[in-house]
């Protein structure tokens, strides 16, 4: 037998032991080597990913009060929570998808494709106004659906099956509306209810909308829903690394497939604020909003990655580039450096992200 | 089909009968048998390449063979899924360990199977009980002593290799029911870490679970093993115990540079009858 002894290898283990033991005591020096302060600014962005957002947001929210006078005023305030509320109702269900390490470049077509045939069933059709809006609810959560089942079923990239959907609805919308607006007034009440004259509430001496009230809402419960459901968990984990979710036992497909549903009716609502706020239903309008909602997600701190961020960063992005916007068109801009800035902001975005998901152990 | 079940302790608790797995025109396993007895630590070893992670992938749902049987408890059973191997009281531990680094440990160790907050706030609101989860992967992690970790909610990859290794170690040991598999448990482990999953192994065999361990360190299977499990090429080729060969010996099977002549039968014997024989 050529084996080693039983003694022998005792021995040889002791030793190792020896000087693994060693090699360990230089691990936990380097464990406490001071960090720099760029690298705890690291962990802490790392740790708490709303407060590069909100910073900024901070930032600019001086910035713009010093070059203003009129930029804090609460009339002010209230035209940008109104002007971000359709893209940041949207944003929700984009977030979602972006958290799956997906995306959704549909947003606006199914958004356009559902108010107008919520306009369409009310004005042409005589459809009650709640009947209406289920029929259209039911059919943004169809088309997220559509959506899901492709990615899963095909195994096709989100990009791709979005991209394709995008057309498809948008052709969809100007077949179902013949290309032709609807007046809001010739709509059931109920769907032009969330804004306008009738749908606003005076909140300390502040214009707002029952859209923006119901976006605000939105994000409240799909913060709880991600932070403390396992629906919720189990879609940063598809997002962070599909293969392990697969082997803890999650139903990956099933975890995207609902995902995109959700996003649809999500938009679905989203149409219903989009009807309200313009007081019409147009096929031309809210097609800027699938790339809106991407930038919304991509300054608000989540990954475009997967499986990282957060709903709540999503709203304070929505706002950064309403407040960005806005102010730059009171301090007298030309409104083409608004898109610039917006740019801006989105490649910024993207390369803190990049640097804060390289934290280290 | 089923085993020679002469006494409770002669039924297999995990067995596998003629497993084919062919991925193109690679034949990952070839006609494989494997028989796990209750209370041992069957340690499968074999070269890179031979099938081991497949078998076992076989076992905890992950990989459907193209052919052959699967029988937990003397019961036919069809793994479609992880999480059925999991119903079925199997958890495993991957080689690549299957943790969400993003994720916080609490809600790794809980992942696809978490812990709902009691009454009304759990059923209608579905909501999840973070703070007991974070609980129990704190006592879970400490029972193991693998609690260098202070803060449950740390995310995992902001730990160490050893650390995410231990997390994915403490999952199966706080929800295996029926059987452990371990691949390379030990890979990216210290010396001080690897003694403590050893331990474990050892302790989790005690407390009457067997477990299934591949390992390229022979001398981590040869230390835990009852019976050590040889693959080659997609099949068994021979069952040794620590006693009857020596390391070297082993690696010689292994690597087919001695044939050997077990029977099927002989292989399937536990190590009670072999040791008799």
């Amino acid at each position: 037998m050529s084996g080693p002894q039983p003694e022998h290898r005792g021995q040889d283990h002791a030793a190792a032991e020896a000087t693994a033991g060693a090699v360990a005591g230089e691990i936990v020096e380097q464990e406490r080597r001071e960090l720099t302060p760029m690298q705890r600014a690291q962990r802490v962005l790392h740790k708490y990913q709303a407060l590069a957002p909100l910073l900024f947001l901070g930032f600019l929210l001086v910035i713009f009060t010093l070059m203003s006078d009129r930029f804090l005023q609460p009339f002010n305030m209230s035209l940008i929570i109104q002007q971000v509320t359709v893209v940041g109702t949207l944003a929700i269900g984009q977030t979602i998808i972006i958290l799956t390490a997906g995306i959704d470049l549909s947003v606006g077509a199914i958004t356009v494709l559902v108010s107008i045939i919520m306009a369409k069933m009310s004005d042409g059709l005589g459809v009650p106004g709640i009947g209406a809006l289920l029929i259209g609810f039911t059919v943004g959560t169809s088309c997220g659906l559509l959506n899901g089942l492709l990615v899963t079923r095909l195994r096709l990239p989100p990009f791709i099956v979005t991209l394709g959907t995008l057309s498809i609805f948008f052709a969809l919308n100007l077949y179902v509306s013949a290309s032709t607006t609807v007046r809001g007034r010739d709509m059931d009440s109920l769907l032009t209810a969330t804004a306008g004259k009738e749908g606003t509430l005076k909140i300390f001496e502040t214009p707002i909308p029952l859209a923006s009230l119901g976006m605000l809402l939105m994000y409240v419960v799909m913060t709880y829903v991600l932070k403390y459901t396992a629906w919720g968990r189990h879609i940063y984990a598809t997002g962070d690394d599909p293969e392990a979710s697969r082997l803890t036992g999650i139903n990956v497909n099933r975890v995207l497939v609902s995902v995109y549903a959700v996003a649809g009716l999500i938009y679905g609502i989203g149409a219903w604020f989009l009807i309200g706020r313009v007081g019409a239903a147009s096929p031309q309008v809210g097609l800027s909003y699938n790339l809106d909602t991407i930038t919304a997600v991509v300054i608000g701190g989540t990954s475009l990655f997967g499986g990282r961020g957060m709903v709540f960063g999503t709203l304070l992005g929505a706002i950064i580039v309403g407040m960005a916007r806005n102010g730059l068109s009171l301090a007298q801009f030309d409104p083409l450096w608004q898109d610039f800035t917006v740019g801006v902001l989105v490649i910024a975005a993207v390369t803190l992200d990049q640097w804060i998901r390289r934290v280290s152990a | 089909m089923t085993a020679p079940a002469t006494t409770n302790d002669l039924q297999p608790v995990l067995q596998a009968r003629g497993l084919v797995k062919n991925y193109g025109r690679v034949v990952a396993l070839d006609h494989a048998n494997l028989e796990l007895y209750p209370g041992e630590v069957l340690g499968v070893i074999g070269d890179n390449g031979a099938g081991k992670s497949t078998l076992i992938k076989c076992f905890s749902g992950a990989v459907i063979p193209d052919q052959g049987e699967i029988f937990i408890g003397g019961e036919p059973f069809d793994l479609h899924s992880p999480s059925d191997s999991m119903d079925a009281g199997i958890e495993t531990v991957y080689q690549t360990l299957a943790v969400c680094p993003a994720l916080d440990i609490g809600t790794n160790l809980y992942l696809g199977r978490e812990k709902r907050k009691p009454g009304i706030l759990g059923s209608v609101f579905r909501m999840l009980d973070l703070g007991g989860m974070r609980e129990d992967a704190r006592k879970e992690m400490s029972d193991l002593g693998l609690l260098t970790i202070q803060d449950m909610s740390q995310a995992v990859e902001t730990l160490s290799g050893g650390q995410r290794q231990g997390v994915a170690v403490a999952r199966a040991a706080a929800f295996g029911q029926r059987v452990i598999i371990m691949d390379e448990p030990t890979a990216a482990l210290g010396v001080k870490e690897s003694r403590k999953v050893l331990q474990l192994i050892k302790d989790v065999r005690d407390r009457g679970i067997p477990v299934i361990l591949i390992s390229h360190n022979m001398p981590h299977v040869f230390e835990v093993a009852d019976r050590i499990h040889i693959h080659r090429l997609g099949r068994r080729v021979a069952v040794v115990t620590p006693q009857s060969h020596s390391m070297s010996e082993a690696v010689a099977i292994m690597t087919g540079a001695t044939e050997s002549s077990m029977t099927d039968e002989e292989m399937a014997q536990p190590a009670s009858v072999m040791a008799a024989a």
